[in-house]
Protein backbone atom coordinates (compact mmCIF):
# COMPACT_ATOMS: atom_id res chain seq x y z
CA UNK A 1 0.00 0.00 0.00
CA UNK A 2 1.16 3.51 -0.83
CA UNK A 3 -0.10 6.59 0.95
CA UNK A 4 -0.90 9.47 -1.40
CA UNK A 5 -2.63 12.83 -1.18
CA UNK A 6 -6.18 13.15 -2.41
CA UNK A 7 -5.22 15.10 -5.52
CA UNK A 8 -2.43 12.65 -6.36
CA UNK A 9 -4.67 9.57 -6.26
CA UNK A 10 -7.35 11.21 -8.34
CA UNK A 11 -4.78 12.35 -10.92
CA UNK A 12 -4.14 8.65 -11.53
CA UNK A 13 -7.70 8.18 -12.81
CA UNK A 14 -7.85 8.88 -16.57
CA UNK A 15 -11.00 10.12 -18.29
CA UNK A 16 -13.01 7.19 -19.57
CA UNK A 17 -12.07 4.93 -16.66
CA UNK A 18 -14.42 2.40 -15.15
CA UNK A 19 -14.93 2.95 -11.43
CA UNK A 20 -16.53 0.79 -8.80
CA UNK A 21 -17.67 3.08 -6.01
CA UNK A 22 -18.76 1.92 -2.55
CA UNK A 23 -21.88 3.22 -0.87
CA UNK A 24 -25.60 2.72 -0.53
CA UNK A 25 -27.62 5.90 -1.04
CA UNK A 26 -24.39 7.75 -0.27
CA UNK A 27 -23.81 5.94 3.03
CA UNK A 28 -20.30 4.50 2.91
CA UNK A 29 -19.25 6.33 -0.25
CA UNK A 30 -15.75 7.83 -0.49
CA UNK A 31 -17.14 11.35 -0.54
CA UNK A 32 -13.77 13.15 -0.61
CA UNK A 33 -12.57 11.14 -3.63
CA UNK A 34 -15.82 11.88 -5.44
CA UNK A 35 -15.44 15.60 -4.68
CA UNK A 36 -11.92 15.54 -6.09
CA UNK A 37 -13.04 13.70 -9.26
CA UNK A 38 -15.52 16.53 -9.80
CA UNK A 39 -12.93 19.21 -9.01
CA UNK A 40 -10.50 17.69 -11.54
CA UNK A 41 -13.33 17.62 -14.10
CA UNK A 42 -13.08 13.93 -14.94
CA UNK A 43 -15.36 12.79 -17.72
CA UNK A 44 -16.71 9.78 -19.66
CA UNK A 45 -16.58 7.63 -16.56
CA UNK A 46 -18.31 4.30 -16.21
CA UNK A 47 -19.63 3.93 -12.68
CA UNK A 48 -20.50 0.55 -11.20
CA UNK A 49 -22.24 1.01 -7.87
CA UNK A 50 -25.40 0.21 -5.98
CA UNK A 51 -27.17 3.45 -6.91
CA UNK A 52 -26.60 7.07 -7.92
CA UNK A 53 -27.54 8.48 -4.49
CA UNK A 54 -29.25 11.87 -4.53
CA UNK A 55 -28.25 15.13 -6.21
CA UNK A 56 -25.50 16.73 -4.14
CA UNK A 57 -24.59 13.50 -2.37
CA UNK A 58 -21.69 11.19 -3.26
CA UNK A 59 -22.19 9.62 -6.71
CA UNK A 60 -25.01 12.11 -7.27
CA UNK A 61 -22.32 14.80 -7.56
CA UNK A 62 -20.61 12.94 -10.42
CA UNK A 63 -23.94 12.66 -12.22
CA UNK A 64 -24.71 16.36 -11.80
CA UNK A 65 -21.19 17.24 -13.03
CA UNK A 66 -21.86 15.29 -16.27
CA UNK A 67 -18.84 13.12 -15.46
CA UNK A 68 -20.60 9.81 -16.04
CA UNK A 69 -21.16 8.23 -19.44
CA UNK A 70 -22.50 4.93 -18.19
CA UNK A 71 -23.91 3.75 -14.88
CA UNK A 72 -24.33 0.11 -13.95
CA UNK A 73 -26.56 0.26 -10.86
CA UNK A 74 -29.60 -1.28 -9.23
CA UNK A 75 -31.45 1.90 -8.36
CA UNK A 76 -31.74 5.50 -9.59
CA UNK A 77 -35.12 6.29 -8.02
CA UNK A 78 -33.87 8.93 -5.60
CA UNK A 79 -31.87 10.85 -8.17
CA UNK A 80 -34.10 12.69 -10.67
CA UNK A 81 -30.97 14.07 -12.37
CA UNK A 82 -29.89 10.54 -13.40
CA UNK A 83 -33.36 9.87 -14.77
CA UNK A 84 -33.34 13.17 -16.66
CA UNK A 85 -29.92 12.50 -18.24
CA UNK A 86 -31.01 8.96 -19.09
CA UNK A 87 -34.10 10.19 -20.93
CA UNK A 88 -31.97 12.77 -22.78
CA UNK A 89 -29.58 10.00 -23.84
CA UNK A 90 -26.64 11.67 -22.07
CA UNK A 91 -26.04 8.73 -19.81
CA UNK A 92 -26.51 5.02 -20.36
CA UNK A 93 -28.09 3.37 -17.35
CA UNK A 94 -27.88 -0.37 -17.03
CA UNK A 95 -30.21 -1.53 -14.26
CA UNK A 96 -29.19 -4.76 -12.58
CA UNK A 97 -30.95 -6.47 -9.65
CA UNK A 98 -28.98 -5.59 -6.54
CA UNK A 99 -28.17 -9.15 -5.53
CA UNK A 100 -27.03 -9.99 -9.06
CA UNK A 101 -24.93 -6.83 -9.27
CA UNK A 102 -23.03 -7.45 -6.05
CA UNK A 103 -22.58 -11.13 -6.84
CA UNK A 104 -21.22 -10.34 -10.32
CA UNK A 105 -18.71 -8.00 -8.67
CA UNK A 106 -17.88 -10.72 -6.16
CA UNK A 107 -17.39 -13.18 -9.04
CA UNK A 108 -15.14 -10.67 -10.80
CA UNK A 109 -13.01 -10.38 -7.71
CA UNK A 110 -12.91 -14.09 -7.01
CA UNK A 111 -11.83 -15.45 -10.37
CA UNK A 112 -15.21 -17.00 -11.15
CA UNK A 113 -16.64 -17.23 -14.65
CA UNK A 114 -20.08 -15.86 -13.83
CA UNK A 115 -23.13 -16.02 -11.64
CA UNK A 116 -26.12 -18.29 -12.08
CA UNK A 117 -29.23 -16.90 -10.42
CA UNK A 118 -32.98 -17.37 -10.56
CA UNK A 119 -33.41 -13.63 -10.04
CA UNK A 120 -34.71 -11.94 -13.19
CA UNK A 121 -35.91 -15.11 -14.95
CA UNK A 122 -39.01 -14.27 -16.98
CA UNK A 123 -38.66 -10.51 -16.47
CA UNK A 124 -37.45 -7.74 -18.76
CA UNK A 125 -33.93 -7.91 -17.30
CA UNK A 126 -33.54 -11.26 -19.02
CA UNK A 127 -32.75 -9.44 -22.25
CA UNK A 128 -30.59 -11.73 -24.30
CA UNK A 129 -28.80 -13.22 -21.29
CA UNK A 130 -27.98 -16.87 -21.65
CA UNK A 131 -30.04 -19.34 -19.64
CA UNK A 132 -28.46 -22.40 -18.14
CA UNK A 133 -30.35 -25.41 -16.88
CA UNK A 134 -28.91 -27.12 -13.83
CA UNK A 135 -30.65 -30.29 -12.61
CA UNK A 136 -33.88 -29.23 -14.25
CA UNK A 137 -33.87 -25.66 -12.87
CA UNK A 138 -33.34 -22.71 -15.18
CA UNK A 139 -30.87 -19.98 -14.19
CA UNK A 140 -29.76 -16.72 -15.77
CA UNK A 141 -26.07 -16.52 -16.52
CA UNK A 142 -24.60 -13.15 -15.54
CA UNK A 143 -21.02 -12.33 -16.39
CA UNK A 144 -18.49 -11.23 -13.78
CA UNK A 145 -17.81 -7.52 -13.36
CA UNK A 146 -14.46 -5.85 -12.91
CA UNK A 147 -13.29 -2.23 -13.11
CA UNK A 148 -10.15 -0.17 -13.57
CA UNK A 149 -10.49 1.37 -10.11
CA UNK A 150 -12.31 0.59 -6.90
CA UNK A 151 -13.00 3.67 -4.78
CA UNK A 152 -13.49 2.33 -1.29
CA UNK A 153 -14.62 4.01 1.89
CA UNK A 154 -13.53 2.40 5.16
CA UNK A 155 -14.01 3.34 8.80
CA UNK A 156 -10.49 2.38 9.88
CA UNK A 157 -7.35 1.84 7.83
CA UNK A 158 -4.08 0.97 9.53
CA UNK A 159 -0.63 2.07 8.36
CA UNK A 160 -0.34 -1.11 6.26
CA UNK A 161 -3.74 -0.77 4.62
CA UNK A 162 -5.80 -3.28 6.61
CA UNK A 163 -9.40 -2.09 6.61
CA UNK A 164 -12.48 -2.34 8.77
CA UNK A 165 -15.89 -0.88 8.16
CA UNK A 166 -18.71 0.52 10.27
CA UNK A 167 -22.31 -0.74 10.34
CA UNK A 168 -24.25 -0.12 7.13
CA UNK A 169 -21.38 1.88 5.59
CA UNK A 170 -19.78 -1.46 4.70
CA UNK A 171 -22.20 -2.45 1.89
CA UNK A 172 -20.34 -2.72 -1.47
CA UNK A 173 -16.93 -1.62 -0.17
CA UNK A 174 -15.16 -4.88 0.76
CA UNK A 175 -16.56 -6.58 -2.34
CA UNK A 176 -15.36 -3.94 -4.83
CA UNK A 177 -11.95 -3.95 -3.10
CA UNK A 178 -11.50 -7.41 -4.66
CA UNK A 179 -12.64 -6.59 -8.19
CA UNK A 180 -10.54 -3.72 -9.59
CA UNK A 181 -7.06 -3.32 -11.04
CA UNK A 182 -6.32 -0.47 -8.65
CA UNK A 183 -7.88 -0.07 -5.22
CA UNK A 184 -7.99 3.40 -3.67
CA UNK A 185 -9.19 3.82 -0.10
CA UNK A 186 -10.46 6.78 1.83
CA UNK A 187 -10.77 5.98 5.53
CA UNK A 188 -12.40 7.99 8.31
CA UNK A 189 -9.47 7.20 10.58
CA UNK A 190 -5.91 6.09 9.87
CA UNK A 191 -4.67 4.11 12.85
CA UNK A 192 -1.51 2.27 13.98
CA UNK A 193 -1.05 -1.35 12.99
CA UNK A 194 -2.65 -3.56 15.61
CA UNK A 195 -5.61 -1.29 16.40
CA UNK A 196 -7.64 -3.45 14.01
CA UNK A 197 -7.17 -6.95 15.40
CA UNK A 198 -6.59 -9.81 12.95
CA UNK A 199 -10.13 -11.12 13.50
CA UNK A 200 -11.57 -7.68 12.73
CA UNK A 201 -9.72 -6.95 9.51
CA UNK A 202 -12.34 -7.21 6.75
CA UNK A 203 -10.15 -6.19 3.80
CA UNK A 204 -6.57 -7.44 4.19
CA UNK A 205 -3.79 -4.94 3.43
CA UNK A 206 -2.40 -6.59 0.26
CA UNK A 207 -5.66 -5.77 -1.54
CA UNK A 208 -5.18 -2.03 -1.05
CA UNK A 209 -3.05 -0.10 -3.53
CA UNK A 210 -3.44 3.49 -2.33
CA UNK A 211 -4.62 5.09 0.87
CA UNK A 212 -5.64 8.75 0.78
CA UNK A 213 -3.67 10.68 3.38
CA UNK A 214 -5.41 13.12 5.70
CA UNK B 1 -58.65 2.73 11.11
CA UNK B 2 -57.07 3.85 7.83
CA UNK B 3 -56.22 1.45 5.00
CA UNK B 4 -52.50 1.38 5.69
CA UNK B 5 -52.98 0.56 9.37
CA UNK B 6 -55.41 -2.26 8.57
CA UNK B 7 -52.92 -3.76 6.12
CA UNK B 8 -49.92 -3.43 8.44
CA UNK B 9 -51.78 -4.82 11.46
CA UNK B 10 -53.10 -7.80 9.54
CA UNK B 11 -49.65 -8.65 8.14
CA UNK B 12 -48.09 -8.39 11.60
CA UNK B 13 -50.17 -11.44 12.53
CA UNK B 14 -48.10 -13.46 10.05
CA UNK B 15 -44.93 -12.88 12.10
CA UNK B 16 -43.57 -15.83 14.08
CA UNK B 17 -40.97 -15.93 16.82
CA UNK B 18 -37.39 -16.04 15.54
CA UNK B 19 -38.20 -15.12 11.94
CA UNK B 20 -35.75 -13.22 9.73
CA UNK B 21 -37.89 -10.62 7.96
CA UNK B 22 -37.21 -7.98 5.30
CA UNK B 23 -39.68 -5.09 5.01
CA UNK B 24 -39.85 -3.00 1.84
CA UNK B 25 -40.46 0.73 1.81
CA UNK B 26 -43.94 2.25 2.25
CA UNK B 27 -46.73 0.30 3.94
CA UNK B 28 -44.46 -2.71 4.68
CA UNK B 29 -42.31 -0.56 6.99
CA UNK B 30 -45.36 0.02 9.20
CA UNK B 31 -45.55 -3.70 9.99
CA UNK B 32 -42.63 -3.23 12.41
CA UNK B 33 -44.91 -1.06 14.59
CA UNK B 34 -47.29 -3.97 15.28
CA UNK B 35 -45.08 -6.92 16.19
CA UNK B 36 -47.27 -9.06 18.50
CA UNK B 37 -46.22 -9.12 22.14
CA UNK B 38 -43.97 -11.99 23.17
CA UNK B 39 -42.62 -12.43 19.66
CA UNK B 40 -39.08 -11.52 18.65
CA UNK B 41 -38.33 -11.14 14.98
CA UNK B 42 -35.08 -10.09 13.31
CA UNK B 43 -35.56 -7.34 10.75
CA UNK B 44 -33.05 -7.25 7.90
CA UNK B 45 -32.17 -4.14 5.92
CA UNK B 46 -30.65 -5.23 2.64
CA UNK B 47 -27.97 -2.56 2.87
CA UNK B 48 -26.35 -4.82 5.44
CA UNK B 49 -28.03 -5.07 8.82
CA UNK B 50 -29.93 -7.65 10.87
CA UNK B 51 -31.54 -6.25 13.99
CA UNK B 52 -32.75 -3.01 12.47
CA UNK B 53 -34.47 -0.92 15.13
CA UNK B 54 -36.77 2.10 15.07
CA UNK B 55 -35.85 5.62 13.99
CA UNK B 56 -33.42 7.15 16.53
CA UNK B 57 -34.46 9.90 18.88
CA UNK B 58 -33.82 13.45 17.74
CA UNK B 59 -30.09 14.11 17.65
CA UNK B 60 -29.10 10.46 18.15
CA UNK B 61 -28.80 9.43 14.48
CA UNK B 62 -25.59 8.03 13.05
CA UNK B 63 -24.62 8.66 9.41
CA UNK B 64 -23.32 5.11 9.02
CA UNK B 65 -26.46 3.41 10.35
CA UNK B 66 -29.33 3.63 7.92
CA UNK B 67 -32.06 1.50 6.36
CA UNK B 68 -32.29 0.53 2.70
CA UNK B 69 -33.91 3.88 1.94
CA UNK B 70 -30.94 5.74 3.44
CA UNK B 71 -32.92 6.89 6.49
CA UNK B 72 -31.34 6.81 9.95
CA UNK B 73 -32.28 3.78 12.05
CA UNK B 74 -31.06 2.18 15.26
CA UNK B 75 -29.57 -1.26 15.81
CA UNK B 76 -31.16 -3.45 18.48
CA UNK B 77 -29.14 -5.54 20.94
CA UNK B 78 -27.90 -8.60 19.06
CA UNK B 79 -27.73 -6.78 15.73
CA UNK B 80 -25.14 -7.72 13.11
CA UNK B 81 -23.78 -5.90 10.07
CA UNK B 82 -22.34 -7.34 6.88
CA UNK B 83 -21.58 -6.51 3.26
CA UNK B 84 -24.04 -6.54 0.35
CA UNK B 85 -22.87 -9.93 -0.97
CA UNK B 86 -23.72 -11.51 2.38
CA UNK B 87 -26.96 -9.57 2.55
CA UNK B 88 -28.16 -10.98 -0.77
CA UNK B 89 -26.80 -14.42 -0.01
CA UNK B 90 -29.21 -14.34 2.93
CA UNK B 91 -32.03 -13.31 0.62
CA UNK B 92 -31.36 -15.68 -2.28
CA UNK B 93 -29.99 -18.54 -0.23
CA UNK B 94 -33.22 -19.44 1.53
CA UNK B 95 -32.29 -17.82 4.85
CA UNK B 96 -34.91 -15.09 4.76
CA UNK B 97 -38.18 -16.36 6.21
CA UNK B 98 -40.40 -13.56 5.00
CA UNK B 99 -40.39 -10.44 2.90
CA UNK B 100 -43.18 -7.88 2.84
CA UNK B 101 -43.21 -5.67 -0.23
CA UNK B 102 -45.35 -2.96 -1.74
CA UNK B 103 -47.05 -3.53 -5.07
CA UNK B 104 -48.23 -1.68 -8.16
CA UNK B 105 -50.18 -4.67 -9.47
CA UNK B 106 -50.79 -8.27 -8.44
CA UNK B 107 -52.43 -10.56 -10.94
CA UNK B 108 -54.76 -13.49 -10.39
CA UNK B 109 -51.96 -16.02 -10.75
CA UNK B 110 -50.04 -14.25 -7.97
CA UNK B 111 -47.46 -12.44 -10.06
CA UNK B 112 -46.26 -9.10 -8.74
CA UNK B 113 -45.28 -5.93 -10.59
CA UNK B 114 -43.69 -3.36 -8.31
CA UNK B 115 -40.58 -1.84 -9.81
CA UNK B 116 -41.19 0.13 -12.97
CA UNK B 117 -43.80 2.06 -14.94
CA UNK B 118 -42.18 2.20 -18.38
CA UNK B 119 -41.54 5.76 -19.65
CA UNK B 120 -43.00 7.23 -16.44
CA UNK B 121 -41.19 5.95 -13.39
CA UNK B 122 -37.94 4.06 -13.80
CA UNK B 123 -36.45 3.87 -10.32
CA UNK B 124 -34.75 0.50 -10.83
CA UNK B 125 -35.52 -2.75 -9.12
CA UNK B 126 -33.04 -2.40 -6.28
CA UNK B 127 -33.40 -5.57 -4.25
CA UNK B 128 -37.02 -6.32 -5.16
CA UNK B 129 -36.33 -9.01 -7.77
CA UNK B 130 -34.00 -10.90 -5.46
CA UNK B 131 -36.45 -10.62 -2.57
CA UNK B 132 -39.38 -12.01 -4.54
CA UNK B 133 -37.30 -14.72 -6.16
CA UNK B 134 -35.44 -15.74 -3.01
CA UNK B 135 -37.45 -15.25 0.18
CA UNK B 136 -39.15 -18.30 1.65
CA UNK B 137 -42.43 -16.41 1.89
CA UNK B 138 -43.54 -13.29 0.02
CA UNK B 139 -46.38 -11.09 1.24
CA UNK B 140 -47.52 -8.04 -0.71
CA UNK B 141 -48.98 -5.07 1.13
CA UNK B 142 -50.92 -2.70 -1.07
CA UNK B 143 -54.15 -0.76 -1.25
CA UNK B 144 -56.78 -2.59 -3.23
CA UNK B 145 -57.39 0.24 -5.67
CA UNK B 146 -55.58 3.36 -6.83
CA UNK B 147 -56.76 6.24 -9.03
CA UNK B 148 -60.11 4.58 -9.61
CA UNK B 149 -58.83 1.24 -10.79
CA UNK B 150 -58.06 -2.11 -9.23
CA UNK B 151 -54.47 -3.04 -8.48
CA UNK B 152 -55.61 -6.66 -8.40
CA UNK B 153 -55.70 -7.55 -12.10
CA UNK B 154 -56.18 -10.50 -14.47
CA UNK B 155 -52.68 -10.18 -15.86
CA UNK B 156 -50.03 -7.63 -14.94
CA UNK B 157 -49.79 -4.95 -17.62
CA UNK B 158 -46.62 -3.62 -15.96
CA UNK B 159 -43.34 -5.56 -16.15
CA UNK B 160 -43.34 -8.26 -13.47
CA UNK B 161 -40.77 -8.41 -10.69
CA UNK B 162 -40.49 -12.20 -10.77
CA UNK B 163 -42.32 -15.13 -12.28
CA UNK B 164 -42.55 -16.65 -8.81
CA UNK B 165 -46.07 -16.30 -7.42
CA UNK B 166 -46.39 -14.39 -4.17
CA UNK B 167 -47.79 -16.26 -1.17
CA UNK B 168 -50.21 -13.72 0.24
CA UNK B 169 -51.74 -10.41 -0.77
CA UNK B 170 -53.07 -8.20 1.99
CA UNK B 171 -55.13 -5.13 1.12
CA UNK B 172 -57.47 -3.07 3.31
CA UNK B 173 -60.32 -5.05 1.74
CA UNK B 174 -59.05 -8.60 1.50
CA UNK B 175 -56.54 -11.30 2.26
CA UNK B 176 -55.85 -13.37 -0.86
CA UNK B 177 -53.68 -16.46 -1.29
CA UNK B 178 -52.59 -18.14 -4.53
CA UNK B 179 -52.69 -21.91 -4.13
CA UNK B 180 -51.86 -23.59 -7.46
CA UNK B 181 -51.68 -20.17 -9.08
CA UNK B 182 -55.33 -19.32 -8.39
CA UNK B 183 -56.34 -16.19 -6.49
CA UNK B 184 -58.35 -17.39 -3.52
CA UNK B 185 -60.13 -15.08 -1.12
CA UNK B 186 -59.36 -16.02 2.50
CA UNK B 187 -60.52 -13.03 4.52
CA UNK B 188 -62.45 -9.82 4.08
CA UNK B 189 -61.57 -6.43 5.54
CA UNK B 190 -63.48 -4.88 8.47
CA UNK B 191 -67.07 -4.27 7.38
CA UNK B 192 -66.38 -5.33 3.78
CA UNK B 193 -68.55 -7.91 1.99
CA UNK B 194 -67.36 -10.57 -0.44
CA UNK B 195 -69.46 -8.93 -3.17
CA UNK B 196 -67.70 -5.59 -2.57
CA UNK B 197 -64.30 -7.26 -2.90
CA UNK B 198 -65.28 -8.99 -6.13
CA UNK B 199 -66.62 -5.66 -7.40
CA UNK B 200 -63.42 -3.81 -6.50
CA UNK B 201 -61.18 -6.38 -8.21
CA UNK B 202 -60.41 -6.60 -11.89
CA UNK B 203 -59.57 -10.28 -11.59
CA UNK B 204 -61.11 -13.67 -11.08
CA UNK B 205 -61.27 -14.51 -7.37
CA UNK B 206 -62.14 -17.91 -6.00
CA UNK B 207 -64.64 -17.09 -3.24
CA UNK B 208 -65.95 -20.61 -2.75
CA UNK B 209 -64.18 -21.23 0.55
CA UNK B 210 -65.04 -19.89 3.97
CA UNK B 211 -64.29 -16.17 4.08
CA UNK B 212 -63.97 -14.77 7.59
CA UNK B 213 -63.45 -11.16 8.63
CA UNK B 214 -59.85 -10.07 9.26
CA UNK B 215 -58.74 -10.24 12.89
CA UNK B 216 -56.66 -7.18 13.69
Amino acid sequence: MKARSLSQVVEMVPDGSSLMIGGFMGVGSPETIVDELVRQRKKDLTVIANDTARPGIAIGKLISANAVRKAVVSHIGLNPETQKQMLLGKIIVELVPQGTLIECIRAGGCGLGGVLTRTGIGTIVENDARKVEIDGVEFLLNKPLRADFALVHAFLADYLGNLSYALTARNFNPVIAMAAETVIVDADHIVPVGVIGPDHVVTPAPLVDYLVTH
Amino acid sequence: MDAQTIIAKRISRELRDGMLVNLGVGIPTLVANYVPEGIHVFFQSENGLIGTGPVPEQGMGLAMLTDAGGRPVTALPGASSFDSAMSFALIRGGHLDLTVLGGLQVDQSGRLANWVIPDKMVPGMGGAMDLVSGAKRVIVAMQHRAKGSSKMVKKCSLPVTSTRAIDLLVTEMAVIAFPKGKATLLERGPGVSVAQIVDASDAHLDTSGQVSEMQL
